[in-house]
């Protein structure tokens, strides 16, 4: 390539030379003014060509150069300098691997893979639909892909002919997308201190489905559960910690009550089993109480940064691949798992606040990411999530409304606003078969709803937590019903009402009691300091095309400076995902010594960690 | 037709195929971590080779030697214990990854796991029991507790699986690491696994044996004496091209040697039963009755094997397959009254003090001396049981730790408490079968291909620091049906392992209740005649017999689905067979 744009520039200099000489020998006999230069010089279209095939001859060598340069470059220059992590000090002091590891992935990071198929998928048997190597199938086939991860709807289990699992081991989830790590560097650093493949497992399961169904499609609790002893016995009868990480968090909870219930709903296991196979459960970015972010996902497959799935792999959904309707799609994906369902908020009006109160009452938003870089490394680490309070503020966030239509809604005081009605969530059936005939085969529950039922919901009301649930059923009666057999997302008067025995209950920490293990440790460990969505102004869709979503998050309420409102979003203290109450509160409140819910009282730490942008 | 899961399937990968990874290095292997050092796609090893060679070009070839030199170092174990070395941790790649592709494109298990797949198993039905092959059989549960992991994976597949037992499918040396599983898991602890002797008959409905190394293979001996055979090692079939000369330097077989003798489990597949399986100076059980032309013949004339022994009985006098390594041609060849042998022993007795060498690489050699070396030479011939001395003799060190390891004989008592220990466990000559007459037992092999049978040597007249022995390429057969081309001695099997390996122990050791088989478990032999690719669309083919390329064999693949979908060895139609091996089995003089 170089010498092609060599050479013809040669040729061009050689031609112009020529004509040089030519021309000064006419100068003797003809006159020539230098406005009679102007034909001497290349035609228009020579000196275009002549500039092209120097910008290629350009470009050829800057890249031959730069290969050059970093084929000579030493191995260990071409990699991003990796800061050594703290496993090589730790090393250093002489710390070795004891207890077997056991790590927990969350939603969304756990890879998947295909084991059979419809015809469009065609030659990815055992390769990765999610998660792990490149999205590059999605980007390829992505109708196709969205077809297979998604569920069937009445049962959320594997729709017909379409086998879709968990991949596996270590690599399951060590990366999400290529440089995008998810366990990987921790790992790495408890490999410098000794552990391999027979003190360190990682605990994949498949995400989507409930945490009750993994057992009875793969038999995934009753995996895991064996894997624990294993390597408790093989490890020289050493406890196992436990690392769940974002919803890990409520599926290790619900294994730990699964384990010990007797079969068949349980593992079988006997009330010892937590005490005797497990020293600590170290909690990372932990969803106890949910995370309103699954709100916004289900509700209309938004969120500040667009839904969990887009923001882990940004740009896969544009709408460029999907067509015009990618949330609608992604949408009707995302409510067949049952998964996001754990995640809606826990506790109600209690834990997350009524219309006119709710426990982070002033917090100050500071959206400039200057202070945190400001914070020397020397402060204490722990609980800094309360340091803001208690400045005051011009603009009270409302968080307890979860989700408000219109700005004004998510601000008055609500003995101004209608209440929300029960009675109204009923739908009428004749409008619904028209709407059926008008729109074809429909996409989401939203389309069998009449446009009545819709305006009603949005009618200046707002809904807190508890009153959400009642709205989630009208709005996607069918999805509720499917993952309310599952999940539950109250507050229990009586722990010990038999009731509670039911897998429903177990990843919910209000409604379990932890099992009888005092001598394990609870951890909290979350970062704070980033703004966290908390809760949502929506508005009306201005679109009324069939199968749209009707509602979506209002980008054009902004609050004043300072205040958390931005965007339509209300923000709170949080990991950018989990806002500091969910992560926190069974820590701080809800677990701290003996309480109803941990009654051999356990031991429950939280340990903060303040985030600061990468330099 | 409808079949569906039924029994939970594990596979038993073999030596070499499995995937090995890095978890903790010297310098020059860093960002390394959790990549694969062996099997995969050797992906990150071959671009990491190639930056550096660029590199390197205008410095001094000594990058040149490192690198390979740094994969070879971490790839071996330690000499003395046959563990790690210090500060290096090399680990086997864990679930079905492991050893479902060799090498891009080179599938080891993948066929046979996507038509599993296709009548509804998936990952909670199938389980790959990956393990470091290099260790020695017991040391995978002192390292890596692997023989735990793997019954209780069982009794975990068992106990979801609504209490259907498992269909064991080893391969290869597999085969010899699941008998000795079978063994270790009934065993009462510390030294086994504590399950009972029930354990097996609870567990297990079938173990399907694909290309068994029963009683060793020829192969492994060439492999420990002297790294080579037509194929120079194990190693170098597998990565074609990877460990060639000009990666290695000069003194590549050096450094195949010393890497390949730091690992156990090439111990494991010395030829077993010595002169009584193997023949001896005089006469061995295949007698001359395989045609090695075979490979061209067949071509034409599949259906022909019938009569292919009656032509070759004429022109295939001389096959003295029972003397595994001869020196010269002529020794081969001689009557044993003709052949003059000076004593292995008295040898050792006048042996000198070894020459101290300034090799930097270790091998035994460089420390036995000349004398030794021409100790070898005058003993000229040895069989499959004087082999044992020979390997003595040369690598005392090497045999002085396989031999805490691996047994090689015959047992005269069965019940003598001596064979309660671990090292006779992976010998089926030495050990009982478990108390399990539900269970079956499939010997699946690929027969067809010429397989190195026995070698003729030659002593190198090299310098100093190379190996003192090599295979006398040079020694011809003389006809085109020879059995002797390139030094090397071919009779039928599989390419890697000989049909008397492979079948013996299920045509006569097990079958029946015999003292190997107390409880009589039913043995069946299933053999795939080779038929090489029609074209080159057929890749390597659906009707191969080789030893790896057999597990893309259709018929076995038939064969495994249908077990595993609940038929029995009867139902599959029992024997299956094309070679003369029950003929063999006759010549065999194994008390039973």
């Amino acid at each position: 390539c170089t010498s092609v744009g060599y050479e013809s520039f040669e040729i061009d200099e050689k031609l112009d030379e020529k004509e040089e000489d030519v021309l000064s020998a006419n100068n003797f006999t003809l006159e020539i003014n230098k406005k009679r230069k102007q034909p001497k010089r290349q035609p228009k279209e020579w000196r275009c060509l002549d500039s092209c095939c120097w910008i290629i001859g350009y470009l050829c060598t800057t890249w031959w150069l730069l290969l050059f340069f970093y084929h000579c470059l030493p191995v260990t220059l071409l990699r991003v300098p990796e800061l050594p992590g703290p496993g090589v000090r730790l090393k250093r002091e002489g710390l070795t691997a004891l207890h077997p590891v056991v790590l927990v992935p969350g939603i969304v990071t756990g890879g998947l893979e295909l084991w059979e198929g419809r015809p469009c998928a065609d030659g990815l048997f055992r390769k990765r639909l999610w998660g792990g190597g490149s999205f590059t199938q999605i980007f390829r086939r992505p109708l196709c892909l969205l077809e297979h991860l998604s569920l069937h709807y009445e049962t959320g289990l594997d729709p017909q002919g379409i086998r879709v699992r968990a991949v596996p081991g270590l690599v399951g989830a060590d990366y999400f997308a290529p440089g995008y790590f998810v366990w990987a560097v921790l790992i790495e650093n408890l490999a410098k201190i000794g552990y391999e493949g027979k003190n360190l497992h990682m605990a994949a399961y498949d995400w989507r489905l409930s945490f009750q169904n993994t057992e009875i499609r793969d038999h995934a609790l009753a995996r895991l559960k064996s894997k624990i002893e294993l390597m408790y016995i093989s490890n020289g009868y050493k406890k196992v910690v436990a690392v769940p990480h974002s919803m890990g968090v409520i599926y290790f909870l619900h294994f730990l009550k699964w384990v010990e219930t007797p079969p068949p709903m349980g593992g079988g296991g006997g009330p010892g089993w937590c005490a005797k196979h497990i020293k600590a459960v170290m909690n990372i970015g932990p969803a106890f109480l949910g995370v309103p972010k699954a709100v916004s996902n289900l509700f209309s497959a938004e969120g500040k940064d667009v839904s969990y799935i887009r923001a882990m792999a940004p740009g896969v959904f544009d709408s460029e691949i999907l067509g015009l309707q990618t949330f609608e799609r992604v949408m009707r994906m995302a409510r067949t798992w049952d998964s996001i369902v754990s995640l809606l908020p826990k506790g109600g009006e209690v834990i997350w606040g009524n219309m006119d109160r709710s426990p982070e009452e002033g917090h100050v938003c500071d959206f400039s990411k200057k202070s945190h870089s400001k914070t020397s490394l020397t402060t204490n680490n722990v609980n800094n999530s309360d340091v803001k309070r208690g400045f005051l503020v011009k603009d009270l966030a409302n968080y307890g409304r979860i989700i408000s239509f219109g700005k004004p809604a998510s601000v008055l005081h609500s003995s101004k606003l209608p209440t929300a009605d029960s009675k109204e969530f009923s739908r009428t059936s004749t409008s619904e078969n028209f709407n059926n005939f008008s729109c074809g085969e429909a996409w989401t529950e939203y389309d069998e709803m009449s446009r009545q039922s819709i305006q009603n919901v949005a009618a200046d009301k707002a809904y807190t937590t508890t009153t959400l649930l009642d709205l989630l059923r009208f709005v996607a009666p069918k999805m509720m019903r499917r993952s309310e057999a599952h999940f539950s997302h109250g507050i229990a008067e009586n722990l010990d009402d038999p009731k509670y025995n039911h897998y429903k209950y177990w990843s919910n920490p209000l409604e379990t009691k932890l099992s009888d293990a005092p001598d394990m440790e609870i951890y909290c460990m979350y970062g704070v300091g980033i703004p966290t969505e908390r809760s949502y102004v929506y508005k009306l869709s201005p679109n009324s095309r069939c199968k749209s979503i009707p509602y979506q998050i209002d980008n054009s309420v902004h609050g004043e400076d300072g205040s958390c409102l931005k965007g339509g979003v209300y923000f709170a203290d949080g990991d950018e995902s989990v806002p500091v109450l969910s992560a926190g509160f069974m820590c701080a409140k809800g677990w701290r010594g003996r309480t109803r819910f941990n009654p051999s009282g356990i031991a429950t730490y939280i340990r903060e960690y303040r985030h600061k942008p990468p330099t | 037709e409808g079949l569906t899961v039924n029994h939970p399937v594990v596979f038993v990968p073999g030596i070499v195929t499995g995937g090995l990874e890095l978890w903790e290095g010297h310098q020059c292997a860093e960002g390394l971590f959790r990549k694969r050092l062996w099997g995969g796609s050797f992906g990150e090893l071959y671009k990491r080779l190639e930056v550096i060679r660029e590199a390197s070009i205008k410095l001094t070839d000594f990058y040149m030697k490192l690198i390979p030199l740094c994969w070879a170092q971490h790839m071996s174990l330690d000499n003395e214990t046959g563990l790690d070395p210090p500060g290096i941790r090399v680990r086997p790649v864990s679930g079905l990854v492991a050893a479902d592709y060799f090498a891009a494109g080179y599938f080891v298990w993948a066929v046979l796991i996507a038509n599993l797949a296709q009548i509804g198993y998936e990952e909670k039905t199938m389980y790959m029991a990956a393990y470091d092959w290099r260790l020695s059989f017991q040391n995978t549960e002192v390292r890596d507790q692997t023989l735990s992991r793997i019954k209780s994976n069982i009794e975990l597949m068992v106990a979801t699986n609504g209490g259907k037992k498992v269909v064991v499918i080893p391969h290869s040396m597999g085969v010899l690491y699941f008998l000795h599983f079978m063994k270790w898991v009934e065993a009462p602890p510390p030294m086994g696994g504590g399950g009972g002797s029930e354990w097996c008959a609870k567990h297990i409905k079938a173990v399907m044996n694909i290309g068994g190394p029963f009683l060793g293979v020829p192969k492994s001996v060439s492999g420990l004496f002297s790294v080579e055979a037509r194929d120079i090692a194990i190693a170098r079939t597998f990565a074609p091209g990877f460990l060639d000369k000009d990666v290695f330097g000069l003194q590549t077989f050096q450094h195949l040697m010393r890497m390949t003798r730091t690992w156990d489990s090439t111990m494991s597949m010395i030829p077993k039963g010595g002169e009584t399986i193997w023949g001896g100076l005089d006469w061995s059980p295949e007698g001359s009755s395989f045609n090695c032309g075979a490979k061209t013949l067949r071509n034409n004339s599949i259906n022909n094997t019938d009569q292919i022994p009656n032509i070759n009985l004429a022109n295939m006098k001389n096959v003295n397959y029972g003397r595994i390594i001869s020196f010269g041609k002529d020794v081969a060849e001689a009557h044993s009254s003709k052949i003059e042998r000076v004593d292995l022993l008295d040898s050792m007795k006048a042996d000198m003090l070894a020459n101290l060498t300034n090799c930097d690489i270790w091998i035994e050699y460089h420390d036995i001396g000349d004398h030794r070396i021409k100790a070898v030479t005058d003993y000229k011939v040895y069989t499959a049981g004087s082999i044992l001395d020979l390997l003595h003799f040369v690598s005392p060190k090497l045999m002085a730790r396989g031999g805490a390891h691996f047994s090689y004989g015959i047992a005269d008592n069965l019940d003598d408490p001596k064979y309660q220990h671990y090292k006779y466990w992976s010998n089926p000559l030495e050990t009982k079968l478990p108390d399990a007459p539900d269970m079956e037992i499939y010997s699946m092999y690929g027969v067809g291909i010429p397989t190195e049978r026995a070698y003729v040597y030659k002593v190198t007249t090299a310098t100093d620091c190379s190996i003192p022995f090599q295979i006398d390429t040079s020694a011809e057969g003389g006809s085109e049906d020879s059995c002797l081309k390139g030094g090397v001695f071919s009779a039928d099997g599989d390419e890697t392992v000989p049909v008397l390996s492979a079948g013996l122990m299920a045509a006569k050791g097990w079958r029946g209740k015999t003292r190997f088989n107390p409880s009589g478990i039913p043995t069946y032999i299933r053999e795939y005649s080779h038929a090489p690719p029609a074209n080159l669309l057929e890749g390597r083919g659906t009707q191969s017999g080789a030893h790896v390329d057999i597990m893309g064999n259709f018929a076995l693949i038939e064969d495994v689905i249908r077990v595993a979908a609940g038929a029995t060895g009867k139902e599959l139609g029992g024997d299956h067979v094309y070679s003369d091996i029950f003929k063999w089995a006759e010549r065999i003089n194994l008390q039973l």
